[in-house]
């Protein structure tokens, strides 16, 4: 054997088993059965969070009230990824984008799809496009598209 | 606050590979210039903050795989899973608390050891932004545009922080990327994720750094000209991307406010000499500058164009070459305050900013600058 450099290659799998919540619960329950994107909203601050959350970050008390925002909401930033990884959930190049839905308060994080990617602009109104065959997670929707 | 000095400060070169060294030589490396440096032996030491991540390291308790590397083996050891100044600001609790005279500081990343997208992809909540594939690069970009669009900052202005920094860099030894590039060349680079291009980000580097801090009394008797911190202040915004606007440093402006206060601070362009501020992609620095109140909100693109801020300059930002020029996560902000502590010394050599006395230093943690922590040090 030389004295060359040796590496030692590895890796580490962990599979984890994570409970959403009862917050994360019932927002993937509705998308999935019902196509619609709930919220939570802090009854002193009347802020609207999404993801819905049971507490408020700011004022920090519990949240009891739920109400459906969006569908539609305005492209608050974006960026087309170029770039290859394996944690994508779709091959480059695609575009994630910072979403308000209408009526909420925060931004939802999420793709943004059925437009070229050439074409997008903060500041676009978009709608989400549901999958046909849902899961209960966030890719329930595929991505949010330009509304026409 | 009782004053507290840093006494030692040692860093390795930064360098995209460095094969046939292990994390815990590069803290060994680091440690022995430290301790060289003041002038110390590592029994002088009576106390040890790591800082690493578990990620990074591919090992959990990952100050445990430096004991011997670092000469905690029997002493107070703890880690800070976070920017290098936290750790320090950690490491300097400790010496305020009265428990203990001398705290090592010591960090270190090899990031070519593992894969930036897969751990800075952890880096978010899994079940709401994880899952769009979101990294350090992809995020940043967000963060990017909107503070572009918002204020009206332009790529070109954005390429002349890589232009600036990786020249100065060619004053620095331990500096990773050095080159002269021109704002052409940034804006024919490769798009990595719109509007960062490869010449508007930071590079993977390996490295470790060590600082260490010093009660008054045992700053007095060290050797070596002790540099002293005057403020610091530490803020973090919201976790989630969504829960921000991007474009507002607020933590920052927190962070900055608090150590300014402390320091007797008020017009921060006028009063420190020299920054050293946490430029992981080249619109930070711009952001950044603005949040510590070295312009006006929104000016940032105006700022780099005026020059105060190249070697020369009223506020030189990044003399080292900065966080574009060498990045080993967790390891680049405490190089920023050991930067600063060599500026103060008048040990900068080819970067010395002439007459440096007073200098901040600044790091971030979490996506996006969630967390920031700026020090203000004087000679």
């Amino acid at each position: 054997m030389t004295n060359e450099e040796i590496i030692y290659p590895s890796k580490i799998n962990v599979p984890y088993e994570w409970s959403v919540g009862e917050c994360g619960s019932r927002f993937f329950y509705e998308l999935k059965e019902n196509k619609k994107i709930l919220a939570t909203r802090c009854p002193e601050c009347k802020k609207v969070f999404i993801p819905p959350r049971k507490t408020c970050p700011d004022c920090f008390i519990p949240i009891g009230e739920w109400l459906e925002v969006g569908p539609t909401g305005t492209l608050i930033t974006f960026t087309v990824v170029r770039y290859s990884a394996q944690t994508h959930p779709i091959p480059a190049p695609f575009a994630i984008g910072i979403i308000l839905l209408d009526r909420s308060d925060t931004g939802l994080v999420h793709l943004i799809g059925g437009v070229e990617v050439e074409k997008i602009r903060s500041g676009m109104r978009v709608k989400p496009a549901f999958k046909e065959d849902r899961r209960g997670n966030l890719l329930d929707i595929a991505y949010f598209e330009p509304v026409e | 606050m009782e004053r507290v000095a840093i006494v030692g400060v040692g860093q390795t070169k930064y360098e995209r590979n460095k094969k046939g060294e292990t994390f815990a030589d590069l803290v060994f490396e680091a440690v022995t210039k430290s301790l060289n440096d003041a002038k110390i032996g590592i029994e002088d030491i009576d106390n040890v903050v790591t800082v690493s991540n578990d990620f990074w390291d591919g090992r959990t308790i990952s100050s445990m795989a430096v004991t011997d590397a670092c000469g905690s083996y029997g002493k107070s050891v703890s880690t800070v899973e976070s920017d290098g100044t936290f750790g320090a600001f950690y490491g300097l609790m400790r010496l305020l608390s009265g428990s203990f005279r001398s705290t090592l500081v010591v960090t270190h990343c090899k990031g070519s050891e593992g894969s930036n997208h897969l751990i800075t992809n952890a880096i978010f909540n899994p079940i709401y932004e994880r899952i769009i594939g979101l990294d350090s690069i992809s995020s940043s970009a967000l963060q990017a545009r909107r503070y572009m669009e918002k204020y009206g900052i332009t790529e070109e202005q954005c390429a002349l922080v890589s232009m600036k920094n990786h020249k100065n860099a060619k004053n620095n030894p331990y500096a990773q990327i050095a080159m002269d590039i021109t704002v052409e060349d940034v804006m024919n680079s490769k798009p990595l994720s719109d509007p960062i291009k490869l010449l508007d980000s930071s590079p993977i580097s390996d490295g470790a750094c060590a600082i260490i801090l010093a009660d008054e009394r045992m700053a007095k008797r060290v050797a070596t000209r002790p540099v002293w911190v005057k403020g610091i202040g530490h803020s973090t915004d919201a976790y989630n991307l969504g829960d921000r606007d991007l474009a507002e440093p607020d933590a920052l402006i927190r962070a900055a406010q608090k150590a300014y206060n402390m320091a007797g601070i008020q017009n921060p362009i006028k009063e420190i000499d020299v920054a050293e501020i946490y430029d992981a992609f080249s619109y930070q620095e711009l952001l950044w500058s603005e949040g510590l109140g070295f312009c006006e909100r929104g000016n940032g693109g105006k700022l780099i164009e005026s020059g105060k801020t190249t070697m020369g300059g009223e506020l030189p930002i990044n003399p080292s070459g900065g966080v574009l020029s060498a990045h080993p996560v967790l390891v680049a902000g405490l190089a920023r305050i050991a930067e600063i502590t060599l500026q103060l010394r008048g040990e900068g050599n080819g970067r010395q900013v002439e007459g440096a006395k007073v200098g901040l230093a600044h790091g971030i943690n979490g996506a996006c600058g969630q967390a920031h922590c700026v020090w203000i040090l004087e000679s």
